[in-house]
């Protein structure tokens, strides 16, 4: 399988030879954070079509299809739209606030999003915590949203908002439990290290049920965590309109638009990353051909293909249930969830010091 | 009915009695009035007050009540009248129905008649602003008393009681709708949840609902006041714009209405090609229902399930009546045309689908954990709340009241066919729903029957008799009740015999199930969260055409 690092060190050592090391490391971040940015952007894009695509299907219907072929084109002329409005300002707002919430919202969600491993060798940093910094960086989010709901004085953006701060918090919770008992099992908290741990067997296959049972409160939570149905009750469309982004209109509102698309594939990559290999190949101990041929498949598509399959998940979900209530969705977290996170942990440590995993 | 009146002489000195018409009349005083309504509700059981038409017979103001029985179904009508114009002034009997609080807060719009001791007088669809009361005789439609007004409305935040002490003097008492210290938040007009322009002022504790205050008339077109000035004909195309979703059905009873006036004898295939499209058009409501109920509920995509199947009955509609919805099909004495030559066969396609599909929805949504949890326990009318407020429909029924007209009254040929009429009796949102699932089975049985009876009279065309051009109604007045796809329609017409040729009515009023279904939202709401809010308006599910009519 490639080895990207072979790009970057090559890329590190030429720059470092033409020019000073200071200017060599400034540069690389620079291109590293264009590189990023586009991903990001481009993703998003790719996000909004698949979801209108996959929500078409489900729902007996076609879908966008009069903008270029298959609608393809139909979000470049949604983004130069959406770019072209203007932006309301309100009276009796909190002005820095009210237009910071949207970027602090973004900067979590592309925080996040720099440190999923893409490929083998493809990573902007490999701390020895990172899904640690995941985690922490991805809480930024909730601040942006309690921000929004509250500084633009507005009694439906405010019931949003204490929502969001009830939800994202608590489900926070099991996000970090399921994390941690996948962290358990790969014994390593480096993004790199639970990927490599994962080389003979995906952990959702390796981890007996301890991993299945994680498996499913991480995609609750993290569902919950992304406010997307049937959790989004802080956007509750039927119930306060657009919840903490109500009063936001153009690209403010397309941030949020952005980083909740984005948020969807950090969720799905993250998913990707500690159930379902990474970046690694689909390998069956015994059938070498077969993992030879898989081996071919470059790193970035598998990871990009098991993001893409976990999105579809979140999406079948979001399109086919109907939205919880606040107490029962409080409900399910506290009585639920997390006691059953918190038994599965554990278990998957009793499961991992016995040795009983595969 | 000879037996009712000695029982009503029984309780009140000297009530007058008329039983010339449909249904026995009595007249009384108003100040015999409060003690007869308690009477007849406690010792006649006359339990659920059906409609309540303020009138202006230009020497006097007043009311009919027209009320029923709802363990024998009998109706009696109660007319209460007082000749003083300059300041009208009749009791409340909203402590004894609790759905005249409403409906005589309409009266008091429109007709400027006091009720004395009713707990909210405001004006129910007109702003607060407004000169006059329009549906009396002597209005003064001058644009320059009330011209378009460009400013906001101005909220209202006192109401008040007229309340009479022992002497009988009645004085106005101020209170307010809100205490200061309440969360005020605005649901409507403009919500994607209201389903129309409605507004519910809402008190919140939290996210706990505490009193909701329903003010409404954001589109009202003074439907009753523009059919005075029309001909019989003319009007059918406004029962229509009420309520949409049972267009055939409000057009099919004011037809009736008209006819039984005239005493028109309408052919058999006429009738059941109107029956046919009263239950099409049933099938389609309720799929509509069943669709924003999920939509409500955050279930997009059991919205769409409902609309493709409503799309095949308008499609039906548009074959036969050459448009989708307000489809003037009705008219006077029979049909405007034949049915298209595939109406049976599409019918018949129709019913395959649409039953082999509701397995589906079952699937889908009913039992769906989160929309269990979401409906069951959800919004409770019982059944003494649901005869109280006049909730008929699959609402009512919901309840436990047996409130299908097609039963209790038959009209056109209901009788002839075989039906169940669905009941439950929990009365909480998934029993409105269950009942609205089931309901639809049931009009798919009838609308089979009738497939088989029409084609048994292939070769007949004969759908609309000879009626005189120029409809003229003798004086006199009628009321006539049809079970529309959200509860009991009503339509009551009082004619003064005027004999110039384009006779128009004196009074028509409609006595719509929605202005009823809206009553019940502050009681069913109350402590109960603001998503249980929507649950709950979506289950009862209101048209707003319909209360504003």
């Amino acid at each position: 399988m490639f080895d990207f690092s072979i790009v970057t060190n090559w890329l590190n050592d030429a720059l470092n030879g033409a020019m000073p090391s200071w200017l060599a490391t400034t540069l690389e971040c620079v291109i590293v954070a264009v590189a990023l940015l586009l991903a990001y952007s481009l993703l998003a894009m790719f996000y909004i079509m698949y979801e209108r695509w996959v929500c078409g299907w489900i729902q007996c219907r076609r879908g966008p299809i009069r903008v270029g072929p298959w609608g393809s084109l139909q979000i470049f002329a949604d983004v130069f739209k959406i770019l072209t409005k203007e932006i309301i300002t309100l009276w009796h707002t909190d002005k820095f606030l009210f237009f910071l919430a949207p970027f602090l919202v973004v900067i979590a969600s592309v925080m996040t999003f720099a440190c999923l491993p893409w490929g083998k060798g493809m990573q902007v940093v490999d701390f020895n915590i990172g899904v640690f910094f995941i985690i922490a960086v991805s809480s930024i989010g909730v601040l942006g949203i309690l921000l929004a709901g509250w500084s633009s004085n507005s009694k439906y953006t405010l019931i949003g908002a204490m929502r969001s701060g009830a939800q994202m918090i608590s489900y926070e919770l099991s996000v970090g439990i399921s994390v941690l008992t996948m962290v358990c099992l790969a014994g390593t908290m480096s993004i790199t290290g639970i990927v490599e741990a994962q080389a003979d067997g995906w952990f959702l296959f390796k981890g007996h049920l301890p991993a299945i049972v994680a498996f499913i409160i991480y995609i609750v939570a993290a569902n919950a965590e992304n406010n997307r149905g049937p959790f989004d009750l802080p956007e509750a469309e039927h119930e306060l309109t657009a919840g903490y982004h109500t009063e936001y209109s153009g690209i403010h509102y397309g941030l949020f638009y952005l980083a909740e698309y984005l948020n969807l594939f950090v969720v799905s990559g993250i998913a990707a990353l500690l159930f379902l290999g990474g970046w690694m190949p689909l390998h069956i101990s015994g059938w070498d051909g077969f993992n030879a041929v898989m081996d071919y498949i470059p790193s970035l598509v598998w990871f990009l293909g098991k993001a893409f399959f976990m999105t579809f998940v979140f999406m079948w979900i979001r399109w086919s249930f109907p939205r919880v209530r606040i107490d029962q969705m409080l409900a399910l977290e506290w009585r639920y969830l997390m006691p059953m996170g918190l038994v599965n942990l554990v278990v998957m440590a009793v499961v991992v010091t016995n040795g009983w995993h595969f | 009915m000879a037996e009712l009146k000695d029982k009503i002489s029984a309780l009140c000195p000297q009530p007058q009695f008329d039983s010339e018409g449909e249904f026995l009349l009595v007249t009384v005083d108003d100040a015999q009035w409060h003690a007869l309504a308690v009477a007849l509700k406690e010792q006649l059981h006359f339990d659920q007050l059906m409609a309540l038409v303020g009138m202006d017979w230009k020497d006097s103001l007043g009311c009919m009540y027209y009320l029923t029985n709802t363990a024998t179904q009998e109706i009696i009508h109660v007319k209460v009248a007082t000749t003083d114009r300059e300041k009208p002034m009749l009791h409340s009997v909203s402590d004894v129905w609790a759905v005249a609080n409403f409906q005589e807060r309409e009266a008091y719009d429109f007709f400027g008649i006091v009720f004395i001791n009713h707990p909210d007088m405001r004006r129910f669809f007109l702003r607060s602003d407004w000169v006059g009361h329009p549906l009396r005789k002597d209005y003064d439609e001058n644009p320059e008393l009330n011209p378009l007004r460009l400013d906001d409305e101005p909220n209202e935040d006192y109401t008040c009681t007229w309340v009479e002490d022992e002497n009988g003097k009645v004085t106005k008492v101020d209170k307010k709708v809100f205490e200061d210290d309440e969360y005020v938040i605005n649901i409507g007009p403009q919500h994607p949840s209201t389903h129309g322009v409605m507004r519910y002022r809402t008190s919140l504790d939290g996210e706990i609902v505490k009193k909701v205050d329903v003010v409404s008339g954001y589109i009202h077109r003074g439907i009753e006041k523009l059919c005075e000035g029309l001909t019989y004909p003319q009007t059918l195309l406004y029962t229509e714009r009420m309520d949409y979703m049972a267009a055939h059905i409000n057009r099919h009873c004011l037809c009736l209405c008209i006819e039984k006036a005239l005493g028109i004898e309408v052919p058999h295939r006429a009738e059941l090609i109107r029956l046919m499209m009263d239950e099409l058009m049933r099938l389609s409501s309720h799929l509509l229902s069943y669709g924003c109920l999920t939509m409500d509920q955050g279930a997009t995509t059991a919205f769409f399930y409902g609309f493709r199947e409503r799309e095949l009955i308008y499609d039906i509609f548009d074959r036969t009546c050459g448009a989708r919805m307000s489809m003037s099909y009705a008219t006077i004495g029979g049909v405007v045309a034949d049915v298209h030559p595939d109406f049976v066969k599409d019918v018949r396609h129709a019913c395959d689908v649409i039953e082999k599909n509701l397995k589906e929805y079952h699937q889908l949504f009913t039992g769906n954990v989160i929309a269990r949890n979401r409906m069951i326990g959800v919004g409770l009318l019982s059944r003494e709340q649901a005869i109280d407020y006049a909730i008929t429909g699959p609402s009512g029924r919901a309840s436990g009241v047996h409130c299908d007209v097609r039963k209790t009254h038959p009209y056109s040929l209901y009788d002839e066919f075989e039906f169940d009429e669905v009941l439950d009796t929990a009365g909480d949102s998934m029993a409105r729903y269950m009942v609205r699932m089931r309901e639809m089975e049931q009009s798919i049985k009838i609308l089979r029957q009738a497939c088989d009876k029409l084609e048994a009279e292939e070769g007949n065309e004969f759908v609309a008799p000879k009626v005189p051009k120029l409809i003229k109604l003798p004086a006199g007045h009628w009321y006539q009740q049809v079970e529309a796809s959200r509860g009991t329609f009503g339509v009551y017409i009082e004619s003064d015999g005027d004999p110039k040729p384009f006779q128009k009515p004196y009074r028509m009023h409609f006595q719509s199930p929605c202005f009823n279904l809206v009553g019940v939202v502050d009681l069913t709401c109350r402590d109960n969260m603001i998503a249980d809010l929507i649950t709950i308006t979506a289950s009862i599910d209101f048209v707003i055409p319909d209360i504003d009519r």
